[in-house]
């Protein structure tokens, strides 16, 4: 993952609260089965409307979101966050955010900062007033600052370091494997296996592919 | 120390307790998987050259994507076909017990979980799949995890996650006639809005909450995401040990009394102390509807269409004002004037036998509206062998409505069953986002028993609205579990 400490982009407001990830990516494009190229399908519903923010060409290279609040809701894809980086978005600005979606962002290296609803209005009256104005978002000092305005946002220690050193978070977990083993020898004989089927006539599954 | 359930459900997981901010590290027993949100997360592992550690504890299904007609024929769409293609391959490859379109347990993974015995008390269960709240209802922390977290499952079984904060949901007395757990749950999220429960697991109980049967809790723990939590629990009590006896994976033996006697000790203690408590009167609820395009956008079905002007908060008053233009509905208006052009039953909120046994009891012997077409979707391929096999297909058939095979279908219209643009739907689903169900698609959420009176009417409408006799017992769910069927039997198609 990307090392990221500051990055400074367009500015596009979106002046919309509750944007749910059907807003952001519909689930039609959710069947391919790639991790990348998701950039046509970042608010699908919404970029045929061309007074929609992103139509306008003062808009159009935008990489710092700054959404209205409760951004992300409803499903757990993680496809909204792919659309969002494909197109060429790095931070996402929000009074609220989805739990799941801030999730999602930090493992992708997508920012989501959390600001206040007073500061998100102030940059949303610079970056609408001045189209195309740039933002510098300073993870080190977690500020975003667009023109004379400097606003302060918010987010969890942990995932502002593994963002700033560009950590996995799967190889983070392994180097404790050896717990993960030992927590494994004490679970309870109770607790459930789907192998091996227990209702249908027996089938060994195996493998195909070496382990 | 005193502690919630969903605390003593996390501590009994901890593989190891994070420090400096760090998450701590929990064990997951119990990992389902579906086409839509894996294929990316197999070729992180192939690409890493991890292995899936715990084969043993996954388990696969088709649900999303697959059609809900015509299932002995190739999928008609070719990216529904990849897609499913994709995860039939990655099971082989990586030795994972999957129920393909065909088999008796293929259908929504929330529904395969608890009908095949794997979802228990004390679990902590993980999907790609924000419904994964519904197997709380069991007593375990179940939640959804993006695909990124897929991958970590798989490669580690285990999830680093940031503690939460607790919200007790209390449900105080008695369903009025008419009124089911579905109306609860949308009068919980209307109170507290979909961003109410972000940050906070919900533990719901109370009289209300205890008298319902085990199915009818997981619709409330389903949707415990539209009110923004990430899992929604229930302590499991005689109810939720009687629904999983005798299952396929249930524990047999000395293993069932000991995981019994741990199943007791799983509830709040008296003196816990939650973050935030919530209390609603069940004996003052009526059928709820949505009439937005969030799921807090709801209201009482005797209610009428919100003034946007009447709304004092600006964020509220314009997002009233957007939704009822994408609605197409007229402010002020009684909501139960809107006439419905699809009535869908179905999904893993509502597509459960106990759901399709109420809306059978009410269009027994009746004719659905001309003016619409019904869509009855039992949620897996078991629950439909189970109507089946209790004459419920020939009611539905009857009635006017089309029988189809199970899965997510018009839930989110990532199968052909979408609505057209502009088609209204009453719909047993979760989300009545724009679009969801098809582009231009407007959606009401509502209860089956209102689906059904809807259907009969085409216009919105509750059982009080229809002539019933009175030996019609449409309220008492009889609960009783999906009785296991020959294992052999496989769908007729």
């Amino acid at each position: 993952m990307e090392k990221f400490t500051t990055h400074t982009g367009v500015g596009v407001p979106l002046r919309r609260s509750n944007v749910d990830t059907d807003q952001i990516i519909p689930a039609v494009y959710l069947k391919r089965v790639t991790r990348t190229g998701f950039e046509d399908a970042l608010f699908a519903a919404w970029r045929g409307d061309s007074s929609f923010v992103l139509n306008q060409d003062a808009y159009r290279s935008g990489t710092v979101l700054v959404a209205g609040p409760d951004f992300g809701t409803g499903s757990s894809r993680e496809h909204a966050v792919w659309a969002l980086k494909d197109y060429g978005f790095r931070v996402v600005l929000a009074s609220r955010f989805a739990d799941i979606f801030r999730g999602n962002s930090g493992k992708q290296g997508l920012l989501a900062g959390q600001v206040a609803q007073e500061d998100i209005e102030l940059l949303w009256k610079v970056l609408e007033n001045k189209p195309g104005t740039e933002v510098t978002v300073n993870l080190v000092e977690r500020t975003a600052t667009a023109d004379d305005v400097t606003v302060r946002f918010h987010v969890d220690d942990y995932t502002r370091w593994r963002l700033m050193e560009g950590l996995d978070d799967i190889g983070l977990t392994l180097q404790h494997e050896e717990e993960i083993t030992a927590f494994e020898q004490d679970r309870a004989a109770w607790r459930p296996k789907t192998l091996p089927a227990k209702h249908l006539p027996p089938v060994d599954i195996e493998a195909a592919r070496p382990v | 120390m005193a502690g919630t359930l969903a605390e003593k459900v996390w501590d009994a997981h901890l593989v190891r307790r994070g420090s400096d901010g760090a998450p701590d590290l929990l064990y997951i027993d119990l990992h389902l998987i579906h086409e839509v949100t894996s294929p990316q997360a197999f070729e992180g592992l192939r690409l890493a050259g991890r292995r899936l550690r715990r084969p043993d504890l996954t388990i696969a299904t088709e649900d999303h994507n697959t059609p809900t007609l015509d299932i002995d024929q190739p999928i008609a769409d070719l990216t529904s076909r990849t897609q499913i293609d994709t995860l039939r391959n990655n099971a082989a490859e990586f030795g994972v017990r999957i129920h393909s379109l065909g088999d008796a347990d293929q259908g929504i993974v929330h529904q395969v979980g608890p009908q095949l015995g794997l979802t228990m008390p004390g679990l902590t269960v993980v999907c790609g799949d924000s419904h994964t709240s519904t197997h709380g209802a069991f007593g375990g922390l179940a939640f959804g995890i993006g695909t990124s977290e897929v991958e970590h499952v798989m490669a580690t079984q285990t999830l680093p996650l940031a503690p939460f904060r607790t919200m007790a949901i209390t449900v105080n007395g008695d369903l009025p006639p008419g009124t089911t757990s579905k109306d609860i749950i949308l009068a919980i999220i209307a109170k507290i809005g979909t961003g109410g429960g972000q940050g906070y697991v919900l533990e719901y109980r109370g009289e209300a909450i205890r008298k319902l049967s085990m199915e009818a809790r997981m619709t409330i723990c389903n949707m415990s995401i539209e009110a923004g939590a990430r899992a929604g629990m229930i302590a499991p009590d005689e109810t939720t040990f009687e629904y999983i006896k005798g299952r396929p994976h249930a524990p047999e033996g000395a293993d069932w009394d000991a995981a019994v006697e741990y199943w007791k000790t799983l509830r709040s203690d008296d003196d816990a102390e939650f973050d935030t408590e919530v209390v609603l009167e069940a004996d003052d609820l009526e059928p709820f509807v949505t009439w937005g395009t969030n799921p807090g956008q709801g209201l009482p079905l005797s209610a009428d269409v919100p003034v946007p002007e009447d709304i004092a908060d600006e964020n509220e008053r314009v997002a009233a004002e957007n939704a009822i233009r994408y609605m197409g509905l007229t402010a002020g208006a009684p909501l139960r004037s809107v006439a419905i052009d699809t009535v869908f039953i179905g999904s893993c909120t509502n597509g459960r036998i106990e759901d399709l046994r109420s809306v059978a009891k009410v269009v027994r012997g009746k004719k659905k509206a001309d003016s619409l077409r019904v869509l009855v979707v039992p949620a897996s391929a078991r629950v439909r062998l189970q109507a089946e096999a209790e004459g419920l297909d020939k009611i539905f058939l009857d009635f006017g409505a089309e029988w189809r095979n199970a899965g997510c279908s018009m839930c989110l219209g990532m199968n052909p069953d979408q609505l057209a643009p502009g088609e209204r739907s009453a719909s047993t689903s979760n989300r009545n986002f724009e679009g969801r169900q098809g582009k231009g698609g407007r959606t009401h959420l509502v209860s089956p028993l209102v689906a059904a009176a809807t259907a009969i009417r085409g216009t919105l409408s509750s059982l009080s609205d229809l002539d019933l006799p009175d030996d019609v017992d449409i309220t008492s769910f009889d609960g009783s579990p999906l009785a296991p069927l020959d294992p052999n039997v496989m769908l007729q198609v």
